[in-house]
């Protein structure tokens, strides 16, 4: 069989995108930096980096660390704003034919439905992600995706001040005892597909210096480290709910990492960290997923989200 | 919007070289054309560890210099300090080891359009990309004086071929074990109203570059330097090496190291804000 005949689309909502593979909000920028090395409309989409109303600064330096295949960081949601992104990145990224999913992040409920009226009718824009699950928030408590009451207002903030058209994909923290049931409440107000996960919060302390290594002390936890938390999260929601589509992400770095989360019930995944170690992954990592799927026997992407699930055999 | 340095590729390139001086390692790697794109200030970054490594990082380095007509092609030649996993294993890395390497990356040292005097100043290791500079002004015509330092002898990098493009050296370490005793901002203000100094290239750690700039501004001159911030992809999407720098509308921004510099105005940068965002940085949270 040739690449020809594989179906490789996938559906988030009222979208079609060519491909599943998206880059992952944070670990891109706008796109342009990447697109020095392959077509940004190679993928599926573009996932920018979360935007926020107003400009900002993002947080003190260290922001990062490395870790056992994986690496701590801590941004804080550096950006230039609503409206210098719209006429900036948004612009240039359409310009350039990209798909493009706008992660929107906001500090309080009303933050999420303005965000998302500013992006909804852009050019180039398919999909929304709310993300509700930054772990470099000034007060952990504002994690709006670690309580089901904070999760559905922001969700239902947003998806009020969008049309049908749009899909929206709430992005979840793994750090909470019950992901399933955070999944169930965002689905009911309004969500069209979940992303998991977005990092674990963590710390290294400089046995050195005798304090953390990270100026703001803990941070997001990415990379391989964290893929088997990310699998499992997929697989448990995909279970609970097998007809809510999910961006499966966390430390995917190649065909067979990328085929894993498809396994265990994702519709499309991020590549994120893995672009930090080679700019080209997203690229690479569709080549090689194709080529492990055709060598499966699948004919489709869709044949083959949850396969891991079916029974007996 | 600033953006990536145009001629940056991503590449697989031999390590022909791997040779032990003083402190550091002295690495030699065959990059073909490339080689020709490479100016003074820029910097590579290298994947390190090999397949299945659990390093997920890239590793910044500056280039030391590179050569488009070696015996071997187009090379570039780095000056690595083993110091933490990646760079000791790229220090370990036997010769024809097969590297992933991006470059080159990042601004270069300005160029002055007139013959001028200019003062070149490193410390440690970060003496490495001067020494081509050096090369690039005499061939400008410009007057090149330098002033190395570092905490002990060894970590002195300053090779004989070096000194080709010098008008001066001058060593300093703090333990005062070769040239002078004491700090490179503190023989400064000597070789500047000496040999009439009319801009300051500089270097190195950044509170070495934080006291450079004081003296730079005390005699009115310009200062370019090469910062050095912890990069976790060299190419602008990380965030990570971001430092507070004021652009030319009197803002102050967090600036990519990997992208606006490293080479920066000395003047432009809030030097040490601790683990702080300093308050006038554009949206300080």
């Amino acid at each position: 069989m040739t690449h020809a005949d594989f179906d490789f689309s996938t559906r988030l909502g009222a979208t079609t995108l060519a491909n599943p593979i998206l880059t992952a909000s944070g670990c891109a920028g706008s796109g342009k930096e990447l697109s020095q090395f392959f077509p940004l409309s190679e993928l599926g989409a573009i996932v920018t980096k979360s935007i926020m109303l107003k400009p900002r600064s993002g947080r003190a330096t260290p922001r990062m660390a490395e870790t056992p295949s994986g690496m701590l960081n801590a941004i804080g949601l550096q950006g230039p704003g609503i409206d210098l992104f719209i006429e900036n990145d948004l612009a240039w990224l359409a310009s350039q034919g990209a798909q493009v999913i706008v992660s929107i992040a906001g500090e309080t409920v009303d933050d999420y439905a303005v965000l998302a009226r500013r992006v909804r009718a852009q050019p180039g824009v398919v999909g929304i992600e709310v993300n509700i699950s930054c772990p470099n928030v000034e007060n952990r408590g504002q994690v709006f995706a670690c309580h089901p009451d904070t999760a559905r207002a922001a969700i239902e903030a947003a998806r009020r001040n969008i049309g049908g058209d749009i899909p929206l994909i709430a992005k979840l923290s793994p750090d909470v005892t019950d992901i399933v049931s955070i999944a169930r409440t965002v689905a009911d107000a309004g969500a069209d597909g979940v992303a998991l996960i977005n990092t674990l919060l963590g710390m290294v302390i400089d046995t050195r210096t005798m304090r953390p290594k990270l100026a703001q002390k803990t941070g997001g936890l990415s990379g391989p480290a964290i893929r088997p938390v990310a699998v499992r999260a997929v697989y448990q929601v995909h279970a609970a709910l097998p007809h809510l589509p999910i961006v499966g992400m966390g430390g995917i770095t190649s065909g067979r990492d990328a085929f894993e989360f498809i396994l265990a019930g994702a519709s499309a995944i991020s590549i994120g960290t893995a672009t930090f170690g080679d700019p080209h992954a997203a690229s690479r990592i569709k080549s090689e997923l194709l080529s492990l799927m055709e060598s499966q026997g699948f004919s489709s992407l869709s044949s083959a989200i949850g396969f891991a699930h079916r029974e007996g055999e | 919007m600033a953006s990536i340095n145009k001629r940056a590729q991503q590449i697989r390139a031999e390590i022909i070289s791997n040779r032990k001086v003083g402190a550091y390692h002295h690495i030699i790697i065959t990059v073909g054309e490339l080689a020709a794109q490479v100016r003074p200030g820029n910097f590579v970054a290298i994947a390190v560890g090999g397949e299945d490594t659990r390093m997920v990082l890239r590793r910044a380095f500056a280039i030391y210099k590179a050569s488009i007509d070696s015996l071997d092609g187009g090379i570039i030649e780095l000056i690595v300090a083993p110091h933490g996993s990646g760079s000791t294993w790229l220090t370990s890395a036997p010769i024809h080891t097969t590297l992933d390497i991006i470059l080159p990356l990042g601004t270069s040292f300005g160029i002055p359009v007139e013959p001028v005097r200019a003062l070149l100043v490193g410390g440690g290791y970060g003496s490495a990309p001067l020494f081509g500079l050096a090369d690039l002004l005499k061939s400008r015509k410009c007057l090149v004086d330098m002033v190395l330092g570092a905490s002990t002898a060894s970590k002195i990098f300053a090779p004989h071929d070096g000194k080709r493009s010098l008008n001066s050296l001058t060593l300093t370490t703090d333990d005062g074990s070769l040239g002078i005793q004491g700090m490179v901002s503190e023989v400064l203000p000597e070789i500047i109203a000496k040999n009439n100094i009319e801009i300051i290239y500089s270097c190195g750690p950044m509170a070495m570059l934080e006291a450079i700039t004081k003296v730079a501004s005390l005699h009115g001159l310009q200062h370019q330097c090469a910062v050095e911030e912890s990069m976790a992809c060299g190419i602008g999407v990380c965030m990570t090496c971001v430092i507070p720098v004021r652009g030319e509308d009197g803002i102050v921004r967090m600036l990519r190291s990997c992208i606006d510099g490293p080479v920066m105005e000395g003047a432009d940068v809030l030097w040490n804000p601790g683990n702080t965002v300093p308050s006038e940085v554009w949206g300080a949270m």
